[in-house]
């Protein structure tokens, strides 16, 4: 067969000519979007380059030890630890137990489960940016609807954004709200594998309780799909940015400053590119190990998605 | 049916309308107090639903931000994005999954790495290099870093592996060009694969907050959820009926396209887990 566009070219020239107007392109981004800079940040975390200076110096691991030792650099670190430690467990019992339930009015009607799934979910569709104004206005300290149902039943409110003790919590029940749907819909997959004939023989065998049919047929059937889920939890928690940026910008007082916001902080606000390479490099550490756990388990092929 | 089951399923549904209903409160609350007045909104008496509908907050919000603007700028972000997107994924995908050449083990190699790359990690070379190109505050800013979609890519090569030979051979048969049988061929069969990708591709980038703020700081160019915040930020808290009329207009797109593709939405939005 001629080829049709070229026929004067030989076949070996032709297809290694259309092999690269496939490849080429997505191949020269890939390079230059993603692994060039990924090198880049690398290579700038070692020095004191700032954007706009004609020049900079090597300063070998300066950015790193300043990140962990000074007190604002350590506050960006543990606070994101920590709004991770809260959002992780929280969100995954919550995201369980919904789905379980979800999962079970779905064996007797459907309509009823589907509009349950679709309620959870909704959180994750919406605009988080636009959401979190809203959940400003909620959590506001005297015109909010929190502090004036607390008061109703006799608790006094809280200033939920603005005490440094309780300001990451609120983040994190946040970022909670925002994950549990996420969260279901993966449970509920893992569920869905689940064969019923377990639950059967599960149920000769004496486990006629529901919480004993969920330990001894549920939960370890479902171990592969929850470390995938706490793996993928972890990993947007690390991230945490938009409700930071829109409710706090990391304060008071640095109280809610977590890595990404400092990045964004330090580099395009105080324009020390230097330091928020080292920034992004730390972050992108936590989230290359946990993405690496994720592969790993994904590689024994024991998740159910 | 025995009273144990009744009870079970009546417990279930009361605990999942509890859950749904904290769930649901924010998004009831921001349509709430959008149609409120501002005394119903500043009165020290708690009322859930507004007393009318108020919709002055609707206009007054498009009056005093460029709101239209925004949202016209996420509609061309999002809409560039995808598009390029797709011209650089698609043939890229389709020569990964059904041509033989050198250098397809590497590429895909790179594919699978830039899978591990979370987008914030080349924020700081990628913005110096758009300062030096000058091209910072331009719509090229807010589409060019997230062209090359590795996910795309990924995907599409994954969907369209699966194809038959028999069909691309065909094609071959009858003439046609390696780029014909990508784009009408190979594209169209693999459509689940554009839809699911399409709407994790428009969720992520009508969003996102982080590089708009980065790139962006003129106002006539702000997207959607940065818009809501230079809203928020000069109004500085006394506007709210129209601040949450704003939240209201710039959350209802996607809302109303998971409401109507809810399947691909989930797939779509979950997909995104395999990213890092």
């Amino acid at each position: 067969m001629a080829t049709v566009t070229t026929p004067m070219l030989p076949r070996r020239v032709h297809n290694a000519l259309t092999d690269l107007a496939l490849v080429g392109p997505a191949t020269l981004a890939m390079l230059c979007l993603i692994f060039v800079p990924a090198v880049l940040v690398a290579v700038l975390s070692f020095t004191d380059y700032q954007f706009g200076a004609k020049a900079f110096n090597w300063i070998g691991l300066e950015n790193y030890v300043e990140l962990f030792t000074d007190r604002t650099g350590k506050r960006a670190v543990f606070n994101t630890l920590y709004y991770a430690a809260i959002v992780i467990p929280c969100s995954m019992i919550l995201s369980l137990l919904v789905a379980m339930g979800v999962h079970q009015v779905a064996s007797w009607n459907k309509t009823c489960a589907n509009i349950f799934r679709t309620s959870f979910f909704l959180p994750v569709a919406a605009t988080l940016v636009a959401m979190a104004t809203v959940w400003e206005m909620l959590l506001h300290p005297t015109l909010g609807l929190v502090n004036i149902v607390l008061d109703m039943i006799g608790i006094g409110g809280e200033r939920w954004l603005s005490d440094r003790k309780l300001v990451l919590t609120t983040l994190a029940a946040i970022g909670v709200w925002e994950t549990v749907g996420y969260n279901m819909v993966l449970f509920l997959a893992g569920l869905a594998s689940i064969p019923r004939h377990l639950y059967e023989a599960a149920e000769i065998d004496g486990a006629d309780r529901g919480w004993e049919r969920f330990w001894t047929v549920t939960w370890p059937m479902l171990g592969p799909t929850t470390l995938f889920v706490m793996v993928i939890t972890a990993t947007r928690s690390f991230r945490v940015f938009e409700t930071v940026a829109t409710l706090t910008k990391g304060g008071p007082a640095f109280a809610s400053d977590t890595l990404v916001y400092a990045m964004y902080r330090e580099g395009f606000i105080y324009f020390k590119a230097g330091y928020a390479s080292a920034i992004t490099m730390v972050f992108f550490i936590f989230v290359f190990a946990l993405t690496m756990l994720k592969v790993v388990v994904a590689e024994r092929k024991v998740h159910y998605r | 049916m025995n009273a144990r089951t009744y009870t079970s399923r009546a417990l279930t549904v009361f605990f999942l309308t509890i859950g749904a209903a904290i769930l649901l409160l924010p998004f009831f609350w921001m349509v709430s107090l959008s149609l409120k007045t501002p005394e119903e909104i500043f009165s020290p008496e708690l009322t859930f639903f507004p007393g009318s509908f108020y919709f002055d907050n609707y206009i007054k919000a498009f009056q005093q931000v460029p709101l239209h603007r925004f949202l016209l700028n996420g509609v061309m972000v999002c809409g560039g994005i995808l598009f390029f997107q797709m011209m650089f994924a698609v043939p890229c995908a389709y020569a990964l999954a059904q041509r033989q050449f050198a250098g397809r083990t590497i590429v895909f190699g790179m594919v699978l790495a830039g899978l591990l790359v979370p987008y914030h990690v080349t924020a700081v070379p990628i913005f110096l290099g758009l300062a030096q190109l000058q091209l910072l505050n331009t719509y090229a800013a807010l589409v060019l870093p997230f062209v090359a979609s590795v996910f795309g890519i990924f995907l599409f090569r994954q969907f369209m592996a699966t194809l038959p030979p028999d069909l691309i051979d065909a094609a071959r048969v009858d003439g046609l060009s390696e780029m014909a049988i990508v784009w009408r061929i190979a594209f169209p069969a693999a459509w689940p694969a554009a839809t699911t990708f399409a709407i994790f591709s428009i969720v992520a980038h009508w969003n996102d907050l982080f590089w708009p703020m980065i790139v962006i700081s003129d106002a006539d160019l702000a997207t959607p959820p940065q818009g809501i915040l230079f809203f928020r930020d000069e109004e500085s808290g006394s506007d709210v009926g129209p601040l949450m009329a704003a939240a209201t207009v710039v959350t209802t797109p996607l809302v109303l396209l998971f409401l109507i593709a809810q399947r691909w939405f989930i797939q779509g939005v979950t997909m995104s887990g395999i990213k890092g």
